[in-house]
């Protein structure tokens, strides 16, 4: 199989689009949730997605299948919450290994169906990493801006277990995203390359930061280029951004990326603002349009969905990236002396 | 200069700082060091932190581009102290935009700083004085916590006193860090110390010259790395004199800097500048820098201890001090100082009869341009949090004396319940709400994340709560606010219910939860910095007059809601098809054609469209309102009106003498007959053969009795009614031509006229959409032969028969161009051709349909269901999925 690597000085890589949407359609219940594991745990358990990997996995698999189908070649494992940090709310803290191992393994399975069908379009899969639910840069009490809900070392611990059961269930990339604090990526970061020293293997990793608004910083406070600069200790193949935005208002931030990133641009945009019932309605239409102005400006290099996103859109998407030159990385890394 | 190779060293806090090689000396705060100034000692013992932070906001504020801290002292807990000062500053926006230097000779602190901040900042400092092992353990993992180090000149051996030692040592430790650990090279700082000079020790007169020359030698030699270093150190020997400290620092830096020293720990108050030093002075100074003469040292002694000053005074800028207290108070409130709040607070206390009125007054002023500053992404969330906290400063001063009126009554405003609904784990926006609320003299009491409603309930009366706050991020949460709602109403509660959170809008509220909780009054609230307002609002004794406006505005959103919404009480489409357009049909209402088939007209002359341009969409275009022609004398836009039509009358001249566009269309009559939904057109009369089927879609909105659910199809005659009917159909364009003259303009920046064109020539197309229906209507299908009517008249659509267009409301159809145009071989005659998603090009192009029926009308189609979606997909036999996509803005 050819390296991502390669493919990405080729042409633009499609990441696929939201679990989160594609999941409700189903209109889940409490039950499905529990399936088989959980039949009896406490808490309720509706909402918790990463679990339907083990209770629901056809839907899962299904989900994949149909990002493939429309053109992804990214693949991201339904395990966006699956550290113990982001369990402990659920009491499922001891679950996050078969979490993490048997989505990266569902997600394997039908990206090796679609290489096998089509050897020159390999399939990759991506271990989600999310930002857990905690912060590590803000005190949740004000009268003690000092205190911390979490540490950086709880932290380090939590990723390096989601870490190894992604490794172990077959991924190929990690990613690292909705990056709102980036002391919490850093701590990822760090878990990583624990990982990898242990393990003695490396696999390309992508981190994707989050601009919560108009002000154009993280949620933390950091600009695009600063975020940029305190994660660039690691090699990483992509740096991009994803959520909170819809395509447009990501766009100004791209442009820095672009001028200033050392590594892969990436994009995964929402499909648009929630509207005053919580729903994306950006149509494909409507986001390919926006997403068309990146790629008329070479913005990007992988490119795909966030929060809304459903098959039609990564499609509308994949078409017209095809017919585009990636982003070239003009910035060596930073360690070269000219 | 030349020494310094380009190497570019990036560093951030909540901002970039970039090093390069065209930089400017970087300056390292140096006052947030336990070791170097006593009062910041003093502050971390007895805990005096917001002192502690004031030191480093200044030290910033006054230049500081990276602020040193340093915390290793034996009385205090380093370690503590390090986490505690880096988290606080976290919160801190105006110190934290600048990346932070963590210094001490602690390898646990060094450690425990680093895991505190989310930028790229510099560990000062690792050496090889405990040998290469250690060294190299401490640089891996400084390199994975994602930092910049500053290497001390210092071996198994000892401490780099000479220019030999220094560029060994240097040299020795560069090659571990960049071969063995991999270090980035830029991200490598050098300190190749820096040693008091005039010390009246021999072997300390080359102590500044040596460290020039290691400096130049290490910028040449080592790639990528930096030196840095603490200057004050070099004028120890003057301490108590700072006019020579600040000669000697300034002079110290200009040729350290010459070397390649590109940062360094510098007061920036102990600086004076280069060239403004006293020229002896400057001499004396250097002489002892350089080495220069045997009694440098005395002759610097000597010049001393006539020139004792206090050297420069430093300069606060403290001109927002001379405004109103009331503005003063608003500016500390959004800068987050609260250095001066009790002055401020005290002195606003005595100007109002009663304490709270000054909460009430300036402070929530202030609140509320925090608020709005919030709002519009003017401000960040740590700003706002700050602000909140000078808030709960100047609170927790007046608090005596609130309680001294009330005589000790309790001390808190309002007790608020706060939690994140059942089934939804976020709970950030929540706790942010919490902490505002806190600080603003509330007790808040927080559940945390899925909580249920009833333990919500249980525990709100429980604690005899004011105000639930509720917050949800994922949609579903939405419908739990509604059965929170629901069940806060079934148990006869009147507690006021705050929704907040990403997915929550004033209009669900309005519409869903409002209704929902007839007992007491449930609000939005848009962010953190709102829910002050509205709290002090649902409690204080306007609370009648909030809550009446606020029922007045959620009823006008529901009602406008529930206008918008009449569309999705929709019939199936079986009931919408029985309820169809009614026309008693009879061949004598169809005027046969005077010519079938369709006609070609190229090179139109453009003057002869010109009566029929349509002025008022030209005057929308550039957003001026009013119809055309009274808006030229419109009160408030006439002035420009009437300038811009001049402006466009003579272009429009211009383009029509000289032909900038040309005027291509298709038009054409065919036989037709509906069959349901479709209409069949036919090649020819034998009406044997299809030439096209065109699908047409039907409302579906609930009609008052007798109003029918319309689809254009109705306006032809049923195939089985055996009667002959017709079907027009057109494309116009005047956009040929017109990209060259648009590229022109646009060459020469000129965006008025780049926009005035365009608009013209969509002008142009309508009314050349307007000349040809008239040609049609008398001369091609010729069913209104004896037509004169006015523009007016045209444009107000009195004419028999209409043109709907795809897209437009009455057909949102796009994807009916296709066959349109394929029935017309629209492209190969007009040159108008279709994009991916079927926009026309040239844009200043019409296409549609003509139905000549007296009774044919325009009407919107408003929204439909999925399964007419189906229906019309199966029809088209285009697969589902995209045929939704091409209807989703009519799909309910």
């Amino acid at each position: 199989m050819k390296k991502i690597e390669e493919i990405l000085k080729e042409r633009i890589l499609i990441l696929d689009g939201a679990m989160g949407t594609m999941i409700q359609r189903h209109k889940l219940e409490e039950e499905d949730f529990r399936k088989g594991w959980f039949e009896n745990h406490e808490h309720p358990l509706k909402g918790n997605n990463d679990l339907l990997s083990l209770t629901r996995p056809e839907i899962i698999e299904d989900i994949h299948r149909q990002y493939f189908e429309a053109g992804a070649d990214i693949a991201e494992t339904n395990t966006f919450s699956g550290t113990w940090i982001a369990q402990a709310d659920y009491g499922l803290e001891k679950f996050v290994y078969d979490i993490n191992f048997h989505s990266a393994q569902l997600a394997k399975k039908v990206a090796d169906e679609f290489t096998a069908k089509n050897p020159n379009k390999p399939r990759f899969v991506a271990g989600s990493i999310g930002p857990t639910n905690r912060t590590a840069s803000i005190s949740p009490d004000v009268n003690d801006p000092g205190f911390r809900g979490i540490t950086f070392d709880e932290l380090v611990g939590a990723y390096k277990e989601q870490v190894n059961a992604l490794i172990d269930g077959g991924v190929d990339i990690l990613l690292v995203e909705t990056v709102f604090d980036t002391l919490n990526a850093k701590a990822a970061l760090f878990a990583i390359d624990e990982v990898y020293e242990e393990r003695k293997i490396e696999l390309p990793i992508m981190v994707s930061g989050t601009i919560t608004d108009q002000s154009g910083r993280t949620l933390t406070g950091q600009t695009t280029e600063a975020f940029l600069i305190s994660i660039s200790h690691m090699p990483l193949l992509s740096v991009g951004l994803n959520c909170a935005l819809g395509a447009s208002m990501m766009r100004p931030y791209l442009q820095i990326l672009n001028q200033t990133c050392p590594f892969s641009v990436s994009a995964h945009p929402n499909a648009g603002l929630p509207n005053e019932f919580g729903k994306y309605d950006e149509t494909p239409e409507i986001m390919a349009k926006q997403i068309k102005e990146f790629l008329d400006e070479h913005l990007v290099n992988i490119i795909g969905g966030c929060c809304g996103t459903t098959p039609e859109h990564i499609r509308a998407i994949a078409d017209l990236a095809a017919t585009y030159q990636p982003r070239k990385i003009n910035y060596t890394i930073e360690n070269d002396v000219e | 200069m030349s020494n310094k190779t380009a190497a570019t060293l990036k560093l951030s806090g909540l901002e970039p700082l970039i090093v390069t090689s065209e930089s400017n000396f970087v300056n390292v705060g140096e006052r947030t060091n336990v070791t170097g100034s006593r009062a910041f000692l003093r502050m971390i013992k007895e805990e005096d932190y917001e002192a502690a932070l004031a030191v480093a906001r200044d030290q910033v504020e006054g230049g500081a581009q990276i602020i040193d801290i340093n915390m290793d002292e034996g009385m205090i807990d380093g370690k503590e102290a390090m986490v505690k000062f880096l988290n606080l500053i976290a919160s801190e926006p105006d110190i934290s935009r600048v990346p932070v230097m963590i210094d001490s000779s602690k390898w646990e602190i060094i450690e425990a700083g680093l895991k505190c901040v989310q930028g790229k900042g510099v560990v000062n400092s690792i050496s090889l004085k405990e040998g290469e092992e250690q060294f190299i353990e401490k640089a891996k993992l400084i390199k994975r916590y994602g930092a910049a180090v500053i290497v001390m000149a210092f071996d198994e051996e000892g401490q780099a006193d000479s220019y030999e030692r220094r560029i060994e040592i240097c040299k020795r430790s560069y090659d571990i860090l960049v071969d063995k650990v991999k270090f980035n090279r830029n991200d490598i700082i050098f300190d190749p110390n820096i040693f008091p000079v005039a010390t009246g020790m021999e072997e300390h007169n080359n102590n500044a010259l040596d460290f020039f020359k290691a400096t130049g030698w290490i910028r040449k030699n080592l790639p990528g790395a930096h030196v840095s270093g603490g200057v004050s150190n070099v004028s120890f020997s003057f301490r108590g004199n700072d006019k020579v400290r600040e000669a000697m620092h300034s002079a110290f830096l200009y040729h350290a800097i010459k070397e390649g020293m590109d940062m360094g720990i510098v007061n920036p108050t102990m600086l004076e500048v280069y060239s403004d030093i006293d020229k002896e002075l400057l001499e004396y100074v250097e002489d002892v820098l350089l080495n220069r003469r045997e009694d440098a040292t005395e002759r610097l002694l000597e010049y001393a201890v006539t020139v004792k000053g206090d050297g420069k005074k430093k300069e606060v800028d403290l001109t927002w001090r001379n405004v109103s207290v009331q503005e003063r108070l608003a500016h500390a409130l959004v800068k987050g100082i609260v250095e001066f709040i009790d002055e401020d607070t005290e002195e606003c206390r005595k100007l109002y009869t009663r304490p709270i009125e000054v909460i009430e007054g300036p402070l929530m002023d202030g609140m509320n341009i925090v608020g709005d500053l919030f709002g519009s992404g003017k401000m960040f969330l740590p700003q706002v949090v700050k602000s909140a906290r000078v808030m709960k400063k100047a609170v927790a001063y007046l608090l005596p004396f609130i309680e001294a009126e009330k005589d000790g009554v309790q001390s808190f405003s309002g007790k608020v319940l706060m939690a994140t609904v059942k089934g939804d784990v976020h709970d950030i926006g929540k706790n942010i709400v919490g902490v505002v609320l806190a600080c603003n003299n509330y007790e808040v009491i927080d559940m945390g994340v899925m909580v249920p409603a009833e333990k919500i309930i249980q525990r709100a009366i429980e604690e005899k709560v004011d105000v639930i706050g509720l917050s949800g991020l994922i949609t579903p949460s939405l419908d739990e606010m509604v059965t929170m709602a629901k069940e806060m109403d079934r148990a006869n509660l009147s507690i006021p219910l705050m929704i907040g959170g990403a997915t929550t809008s004033k209009v669900h509220t309005a519409v869903k939860i409002e209704q929902s909780y007839t007992k007491g009054q449930a609000v939005h609230v848009l962010d953190a910095s709102r829910a002050v307002t509205v709290v002090e609002s649902l409690l204080g004794p306007k609370k009648d007059v909030f809550v009446s406006d606020l029922k007045t505005e959620y009823a006008r959103l529901r009602d406008h809601h529930a206008k918008s919404r009449a569309a999705k009480q929709l019939l199936s489409l079986a009931e919408a098809r029985k309820n169809h357009f009614k026309i008693d049909w009879k061949q004598e209402d169809i005027i046969t054609p005077i010519q079938l088939g369709s006609k070609i007209y190229t090179h139109f002359p453009l003057e002869e469209l010109v009566p029929y341009i349509d002025w008022s969409p030209f005057f929308q275009t550039w957003e001026l309102h009013g119809r055309y022609p009274n808006i030229l004398t419109d009160e408030v836009v006439g002035t420009e009106a009437t300038k811009l039509f001049a402006d466009a009358q003579k272009m429009l001249q211009t383009m029509i003498a000289e032909k900038w566009v040309s005027a291509n269309a298709v038009v054409g009559v065919f036989p037709a007959n509906s069959i349901g939904d479709d209409i069949e057109i036919y090649t020819d009369e034998t009406r044997s053969e299809v030439a096209l089927i065109q699908h047409s879609l039907r409302q579906q909105t609930k009609k008052v009795e007798g109003q029918p659910n319309i689809a254009l199809a109705d306006f032809i005659a049923p195939k089985e009614s055996g009667i002959k009917d017709y079907v027009g159909a057109f494309v116009v364009t005047t956009g040929t031509g017109l990209d060259e003259y648009v590229a022109r303009f646009e060459a020469d920046h000129d965006d008025y006229n780049s926009i005035l064109v365009k608009a013209l020539a969509d002008r142009l197309a309508e009314a050349f959409a307007e000349c040809m229906h008239a040609k049609v209507r008398k001369e091609i299908w010729g069913y209104s032969k004896d037509e004169n009517l006015s523009n007016d008249d045209l444009i107000q659509e009195s004419y028999r028969g209409i043109r709907p267009a795809p897209g437009y409301p009455a057909c949102p159809d796009h994807t009916e161009k296709i066959g349109l145009f394929e029935l017309l071989d629209a492209t190969a005659i007009t040159g108008v051709s279709l994009t991916d998603s079927l926009a026309m090009l040239p844009a200043s192009s019409v296409s549609g349909w003509y139905f000549g029926h007296p009774e044919a009308k325009y009407f919107g189609l408003g929204k439909i269901t999925e399964e007419q979606v189906e229906d019309i997909a199966n029809r088209k036999k285009i697969e589902g999925q995209r045929m939704e996509r091409w209807l989703s803005s009519v799909m309910v």
